[in-house]
């Protein structure tokens, strides 16, 4: 029997190597800049979360309401038909408590990260968001929220108009 | 269809490391190099290569294709890079099919490589360009965000301990002990798993699998070279590879019916009708621990939300009934993405043909699967590998 993997090459390096210039590394730092177009679906979605208000897109064909909204229904390949105003309120469908940052920075007090099934759209039909004003022990999968708006001076056609979700009390 | 039977007859791998003194190319050539010598050919055998890399901006070379080529033996030949996001390593070895399979070529070189040491401060950064620009990137998402959400929808639905996830990191950390490639290895209880800092509940720690940089080759050959230059070559049974919506928080999440559909893919190829019974080993890819579960019940080897108890019970270790992840995984040999699908091959391969020395599973294994994923938690590729020629 031969011995297997009989030829793992490789030369780890570790801080140390570095330090003392076994090495160089060459650093760059890229400035690249891009303007990205919106779109027909996004950019309707995008003013309405200006207004305060959630838009979908229906197809006719599969009756689903579709958030984000499209406008092409990737089922049925055809196009969609109606814009369809859904409500700023949802369930959490699962979440996470994210002790890291984007840039892998440790966070204190996690971020809660979820997909939020919103209300008037069809079941399963989630966005990302985040939710906020809830000890982090307490959330729950199901749990209703609504979303609560940054002031309309401050809206620019972002999803983060919507500053966050927050659980709805009984 | 009349095709050509297709062998692998080769496999070679690097370290598997957090950073390598060697540039990506060189990782390459490394690679590439103790495949060839593995299988006794010179590149002037090789009729074509297939290279498999993740997205440029861990390496931070763009173009990384073209960059990479020469370190892949890629000089004065057909060569093309192919690309399905974190399940490139296995989806590589079904382009690398196509070519010879069609009868267009007789041997193919496969090369997967990833640098990710190369992205500062760390490459988690750069997977915020993984969502959706518009929608979802200015929440400042990263990666552990899909993963955690996916993780919680699934031991939601099914009733899944947080125990029987972390199972998984002291299975696949302990089977890297024996690989000699491995980053991290390491001999762990279920407690040290669930002790180590909470990243993004219900992920901790040593559920993650680590960044890394690495590559791993594989050489295919059509049925006369495979059987005149190979005593035992490990024959390509089948291949699948399916896409879901890219709309993920649409989706079902508990789920990967796009592996289960992949899977069916191969599993038809192979002429496998009962996948539990016909398949002796398993390498599911497993970047983060609950995912090997998941996967597992997309490659239709243990019921939905089932993986955890057979995994309790025993019949995942090397020794069990089935033996899943021998290598030591991604959490355990470590994830330089596209290299990381590929070493799974690679342990196929040497499993298949007996090669795999203090890894190796007991009962002679006659057909193993190695499946990866990836993309925004969408792709499933798959590929069958067997001691038997297929029909």
């Amino acid at each position: 029997m031969k011995p297997e993997p009989k030829l793992v090459r490789g030369t780890p390096l570790d801080e140390k190597a570095l330090k003392r210039g076994k090495t160089f590394s060459v650093t760059y730092e890229p400035r690249l800049r891009y303007g990205w177009d919106t779109g027909q679906a996004i950019s309707r979605y995008l003013a309405e979360l200006k207004e305060g208000r959630l838009i979908a897109r229906s197809c006719r064909k599969c009756e689903r309401v579709m958030i984000p909204p499209r406008m092409f229904c990737e089922r049925c390949f055809r196009p969609t038909d109606e814009w369809v105003y859904v409500k700023d309120t949802g369930k959490i469908f699962t979440f996470s408590l994210c002790y890291v940052s984007w840039d892998v920075r440790r966070l204190k007090q996690p971020e809660i990260p979820a997909v939020i099934e919103i209300d008037g759209a069809s079941p399963g039909m989630g966005i990302l968001h985040v939710v906020k004003k809830i000890a982090p022990g307490k959330v729950r999968i199901g749990m209703a929220v609504r979303a609560v708006w940054r002031p309309k001076a401050k809206r620019i056609g972002s999803v983060t108009d919507i500053a966050y979700w927050q659980p709805i009390k009984n | 269809m009349s095709r050509r039977k297709v062998a692998v007859v080769g496999a070679g791998m690097t370290k598997f490391m957090h950073r390598a003194l060697e540039t990506p190319k060189e990782l390459a050539w490394l690679a590439a190099k103790s495949a060839l010598e593995s299988a006794d050919m010179k590149l002037n055998q090789i009729d074509c290569i297939v290279l498999g890399s993740a997205p440029d901006a861990f390496d931070g070379v763009h173009m990384k294709g073209e960059y990479l080529s020469d370190g892949c033996g890629g000089w004065k030949k057909p060569y093309l890079r192919c690309y399905v996001g974190g399940g490139t390593g296995v989806y590589a070895v079904a382009q690398a099919w196509f070519h010879v399979a069609s009868g267009l070529f007789d041997t193919a070189l496969v090369v997967c490589e990833e640098k990710m040491s190369s992205c500062l401060p760390h490459p988690q950064a750069a997977f915020l360009t993984i969502f959706d620009h518009i929608t979802e990137q200015p929440l400042k998402p990263n990666l552990l965000w899909i993963f955690a959400l996916e993780q919680t929808r699934y031991m939601e639905t099914y009733g899944i301990a947080l125990e029987d996830i972390a199972r998984v990191s002291v299975k696949n950390k302990r089977n890297a002990l024996d690989h000699p490639a491995a980053q991290l290895g390491a001999d762990l209880t279920i407690k040290d798993v669930l002790a180590s800092e909470v990243m993004a509940w219900p992920v901790h720690r040593l559920m993650v699998s680590p960044t890394s940089d690495g590559a791993a080759a594989v050489i295919l050959a059509g049925e006369e070279i495979a059987r005149r230059i190979s005593d035992r070559p490990a024959w390509i049974q089948g291949v699948g590879w399916c896409l879901d919506t890219a709309y993920w928080t649409n989706r079902d999440l508990a789920y990967p019916e796009y592996v289960e559909k992949a899977a069916w893919m191969a599993y038809r190829m192979a002429g496998i009708r009962e996948p539990r019974k016909e398949i002796n080993i398993a390498e599911p890819y497993d970047p983060f621990a609950y995912k090997e579960l998941h996967h597992l019940e997309g490659l239709q080897l243990a019921p939905k939300g089932q993986a955890p108890k057979l995994l309790a019970d025993g019949v995942f270790e090397r020794n069990g009934d089935l033996p899943v992840t021998p290598s030591g995984g991604l959490l355990g040999v470590g994830n330089p993405i596209a290299a990381a699908g590929l070493m799974k091959i690679c342990e196929l391969f040497w499993q298949l043909r007996g090669e795999a020395g203090t890894r190796q599973v007991p009962g002679k294994p006659e057909r193993g699967v190695a499946q990866a994923w990836g993309d925004l938690m969408q792709v499933g590729t798959v590929v069958v590998m067997g001691t038997k020629e297929p029909a």
